[in-house]
């Protein structure tokens, strides 16, 4: 018996070990490791009323984006990651899957630029000039992508560049999913 | 000399430590110390290991902005860690939060250190004992009433 509780220690590391071993191996399925988990999974995706990327006259607001599932992808012009991402948007986009874009702490003249070279992939494009819906939605570094539903709730966020794998494995069953919810 | 060394080195680093809340212009001072204390317990999610009020990452700065500008609007500072939870997750305090999934973070050492005096506790009062009556604990029950049957028997003989 005495003998017994001297393995209580090594017992001990044995759990601690796993739970690194864990940590370790779930990050080198290319889960980015500085990926957080957002509060906002399940809650309404945040008001807001700002003008769009194409024309500053027009304003969108959160009702424009309800209806229909949709991806909200929050990119920028500064953004490297984002120009690789792009082309992988413009594919998406093609093949119907609804993408908005929040074009975060940007310069208009650049965006627009952008967006004349690289295609526009974007049914709607808020101009977020000042941040102020990235820092409401947890943006801490472009790109994000969230995914909503119908209703306009954050179902899925994925942080990072979006390729066909990713799209594959994280985000494509998702988004049919909810396509599936609206029309029963 | 020696001194005025130290003044001077202990005079740099407490510049250096305010260096990131200069740009602020606040009512008091203690809305300044508050702001420093705040921006001090919450960290950059971009950057993981440093403070907001430490790192010079843009996302800091933006969030600089946002607690002085919630400061500046009358919030508590209960409010302000809220809002910044509320947005980027438990993750951005330094100080978790106590629920249910911290419990055992803000327990656990506590308890291990209890466990430890537990332990030393009981070895060192069964080595007291131990030491008090040593053939108490090294004979078993057999042999004990075989010793006094032994000194029974000698104790017959003598008489």
């Amino acid at each position: 018996m005495r003998r017994l509780l001297l393995i209580v220690p090594f017992l001990l590391f044995l759990v601690l070990a796993g739970f690194f071993l864990r940590d370790l191996l779930s990050k080198e399925e290319g889960k980015n490791e500085l990926t957080l988990p957002s509060p906002l999974i399940n809650q309404p995706f945040p008001a807001f009323n700002l003008p769009s990327v194409q024309d500053a006259q027009q304003h969108v607001s959160r009702d424009d984006l309800l209806g229909k599932p949709a991806l909200v992808n929050i990119w920028a012009t500064w953004c490297v990651a984002c120009r690789v991402e792009h082309p992988v948007l413009n594919k998406l986009s093609a093949q119907g899957v609804v993408i908005h874009g929040v074009n975060y702490k940007d310069d208009n003249a650049a965006a627009q630029k952008w967006l004349r070279d690289f295609h526009n992939p974007y049914q709607l494009n808020i101009s977020d000039t000042d941040g102020r819906l990235g820092l409401d939605l947890g943006v801490y570094g472009a790109p994000e992508t969230f995914l909503i539903d119908a209703q306009g709730i954050v179902r899925y966020k994925f942080i990072g560049v979006i390729d066909e794998k990713v799209w594959e494995r994280e985000l494509a069953a998702r988004y049919q999913a909810l396509v599936d919810e609206v029309k029963p | 000399m020696k001194r005025w060394l130290a003044g001077l080195t202990l005079g740099a680093v407490l510049l250096s430590a305010q260096a990131a809340v200069d740009t602020f212009e606040f009512s008091s001072e203690l809305e300044r110390e508050r702001f420093y204390a705040i921006s001090s317990e919450l960290r950059c999610p971009k950057c993981q290991n440093q403070n907001i009020a430490d790192s010079d990452a843009p996302i800091a700065h933006d969030l600089r902005n946002e607690v002085y500008r919630l400061l500046e609007d009358g919030r508590s500072d209960e409010e302000v860690v809220d809002y910044m939870v509320a947005r980027y997750g438990d993750f951005v305090r330094y100080r978790p939060a106590l629920n249910a999934e911290t419990l055992v973070l803000w327990f656990g050492p506590v308890f291990f250190l209890l466990a430890g005096f537990l332990a030393v506790f009981m070895l060192v009062r069964r080595r007291q004992r131990a030491a008090k009556d040593p053939l108490d604990t090294i004979l078993t029950s057999e042999e004990q009433q075989r010793l006094d049957q032994l000194l029974e028997e000698k104790k017959s003989q003598n008489d």
